[in-house]
């Protein structure tokens, strides 16, 4: 099915998208809190960075992507791998450290990956996906199919001389890149104002860089699905690459389980305010008014959730750890 | 397979060719790539052949290069990048080291990464300290990279094509005095498979073990020692990852001598790791303790007058191997050899790089 635009789908199309937002959504978001719940059993051997409070990118960008568009992304990853549709199993596996994690227990939650669907890896240095990504744009280029490649990165990646370096070539090369910017505002604790000048606007610095770029609110799921769906539209049409700036907000700390507002880097009053803008409450609201959904869809939708949420957790518990002999294997191929 | 002599340059640009020829996924790009010189000769002749797509000149953006190198071999693209001076490429070590060296393992073997990088090492003509590093010990330090270092026309070209076609990322060491060394290079897809070292030279002296351009240092003395009465195994390992232990540990268990030579600063080196590696496992069958001959601890000079106390030669050879012999051997003929200036590779080098 060629999806053209919200404005050309049938009722019953539109119900289906709005229904699968808030879906996607409020999975994340049960994987992200469940994690936070647990991680002091002490079974999570690894840094987690959770993305609570910013599903909204995840959920929008994994579901108006097709199957076979690439994505990349940096250590805050749960969300864009289970937004496009990675095996939940196999992460929640991996966070455990177990056999039958994404990555057989060598790699742990900042490094996810399941090409199945396209989730072509996350990795734990800021902007060090960011060429992988380009790179995937010149392969779909050399190959000459219509895939899109996207790069999930954050206000901090910007910062990095391998972000202009990147840039410049998927400019220069007209390459089939989407760039999704999730500004949360903050780099571990450093705010923007130590990291980026005054009156910085990170998509018209790119625009400037000759990469046609938006701005747009990283709590409207819908905005950002519509955004997302006609700017992939575009890239395949081979218009070159698109970049997007989404502001959010991660509820909890940088790394870790916890609420961090007492540490005053930032003010409760700020979290409470982003807080109030909770993407899956707006969305929910907004589609219950439409009857895109009903209560019964929810109270569905959060069972089916629930259980499959439960069935992953049991299954990284349950599931054995590599054997040692694991340990030296898969440094080379051969 | 017929043999022609071919330039090391020469044999490198052949490579090159086949490989493109044989899958059209194999791309190559790198600063200066399609210039009128074509990387002293090394890639001369691709863009006409192969066409802009597949080779190509690049933004001076060595880090996020060699990460678009990675993400395209993640979907099928097998690209050979090239840097005119390994020193260009630290700006690079992130890709290199988090990503290329690193993606099989970290994602539990689901990927390989099929990269060849080639690094062009300097020496002599005033290069100094950011244009002549051999870098060799830190790539052989990182798990998941393989280290090439040929010698011989014959193994620049055997090498090349097995290093691009290997399923993991490869950094091909090219000493830039090497590229006018004339050698027999076979015709054809005569690939020269890692992890095996040659043996150029027999002998039950000592063991002579070395890499790319000390290789040529240490045939020219040879003749001499034998001259002398002395006789060397002379291994030139080819790969320093995959190193080939197995010959090396032969050889010493025959001679009882080791003398490694390295291209580069002496500490945590290359030579350092063998030294240590044979001390550790043959203790018993050494009859003098190893030597290792490398660079001083420090940056490379650019005068002639301190380049010429820095860099060790063939007459260097000879006085190390006569001492672990306790013998006298007189370095007058090498001298009389040696007719051009220490800081160049031969006639034909006229500089600037």
């Amino acid at each position: 099915m060629i999806i053209i635009g919200l404005y050309h789908k049938t009722m019953a199309q539109k119900q289906k998208i709005s229904h699968e937002l808030l879906r996607r959504m409020k999975h994340i978001r049960l994987v992200e809190e469940t994690i936070a719940e647990r991680y002091s059993e002490g079974k999570m051997r690894c840094p987690t960075h959770l993305c609570t409070g910013q599903e909204a990118v995840s959920a929008a960008v994994g579901l108006a992507l097709r199957p076979d568009d690439f994505a990349v992304s940096s250590h805050r990853a749960h969300g864009h791998y289970l937004g496009k549709g990675g095996d939940v199993n196999a992460m929640m596996a991996e966070i455990y450290g177990k056999a039958t994690g994404c990555s057989a227990g060598k790699g742990g939650s900042m490094h996810l990956i399941d090409e199945s669907v396209g989730f072509m890896g996350s990795t734990a240095i800021v902007g060090g996906t960011v060429p992988v990504g380009v790179g995937l744009g010149l392969s779909i280029q050399l190959h000459g199919t219509t895939q899109v490649s996207c790069v999930f990165l954050g206000d901090g990646a910007v910062e990095e001389g391998v972000f202009f370096e990147s840039m410049n070539f998927a400019v220069l090369r007209k390459l089939p890149v989407l760039f999704i910017c999730e500004n949360n505002f903050y780099s571990v604790y450093s705010p923007l104002s130590v990291r980026q000048p005054k009156g910085r606007a990170i998509y018209k610095m790119v625009e400037a860089m000759g990469c046609p770029a938006e701005k747009g609110d990283g709590n409207d799921v819908e905005a950002v699905y519509k955004k997302v769906l006609k700017t992939a539209g575009q890239i395949r049409r081979g218009k070159g690459p698109y970049f997007l700036e989404f502001d959010t907000y991660r509820w909890r700390e940088h790394c870790g389980p916890n609420f961090d507002n007492d540490l005053g880097y930032r003010t409760n009053q700020e979290y409470l305010k982003w807080k109030k803008r909770d993407p899956i409450l707006l969305f929910e609201k907004k589609s219950l008014g439409r009857k895109d959904v009903s209560r019964q869809d929810i109270a569905k939708m959060e069972t089916d959730i629930k259980q499959a949420v439960d069935m992953a957790f049991a299954f990284a518990e349950n599931s054995p750890f590599p054997s040692v002999d694991e340990l030296g294997k898969d440094v080379y191929t051969k | 397979m017929t043999e022609r002599k071919l330039t090391f340059s020469g044999a490198v640009n052949e490579a090159l060719h086949q490989a493109m020829q044989q899958d059209r996924n194999v791309i190559c790009y790198g600063l200066g790539v399609d210039d009128p010189k074509g990387v002293f000769g090394t890639t001369l002749g691709l863009k006409e052949k192969f066409g802009p797509k597949r080779v190509f000149d690049m933004p001076t953006s060595e880090n996020a290069m060699t990460g678009i190198a990675i993400g395209a071999s993640l979907n099928g693209i097998r690209p050979v990048m090239t840097h005119q001076r390994l020193d260009f490429f630290l700006l690079a070590m992130d890709q290199l080291v988090n990503n290329a060296a690193k993606w099989r393992y970290m994602f539990g073997g689901k990927r390989s990464i099929p990269i060849t990088i080639r690094l062009i090492l300097g020496r002599g003509w005033g290069q100094g300290p950011t244009h002549s590093q051999n870098l060799q010990a830190w790539f052989a330090h990182i798990p998941g990279l393989k280290v090439v270092m040929p010698t011989t026309a014959a193994d620049a070209k055997g090498l090349l094509l097995s290093s691009i076609f290997d399923p993991d990322p490869v950094v091909f060491l090219e000493h830039r005095w090497l590229h006018n060394l004339i050698g027999d290079v076979p015709q054809g897809d005569a690939r020269v498979p890692f992890g095996k070292a040659q043996l150029l030279n027999k002998g039950n002296d000592v063991t002579i073990v070395s890499f790319s351009y000390m290789t040529i240092e240490a045939l020219h003395t040879m003749e001499l020692l034998k001259k002398n009465g002395v006789n060397c195994d002379l291994i030139d390992l080819r790969t320093i990852c995959p190193l080939d232990w197995e010959s090396v540990f032969t050889s010493v268990k025959k001679t009882g001598r080791l003398l490694v030579l390295d291209t580069s600063n002496e500490t945590c080196s290359v030579a350092g790791e063998i030294v240590a590696r044979v001390s550790m496992e043959l203790f018993g069958a050494l009859k003098s303790a190893p030597v290792r001959m490398a660079l001083p601890d420090f940056p490379s000079p650019t005068s002639p007058a301190l380049s010429k106390a820095f860099y060790q030669g063939a007459e260097d050879i000879v006085k190390a191997v006569a001492g672990m012999l306790g013998k006298k051997i007189s370095i007058d003929d090498l001298k009389k050899q040696h007719t051009s200036p220490h800081d160049v590779p031969g006639d034909w080098f006229k500089g600037p790089f």
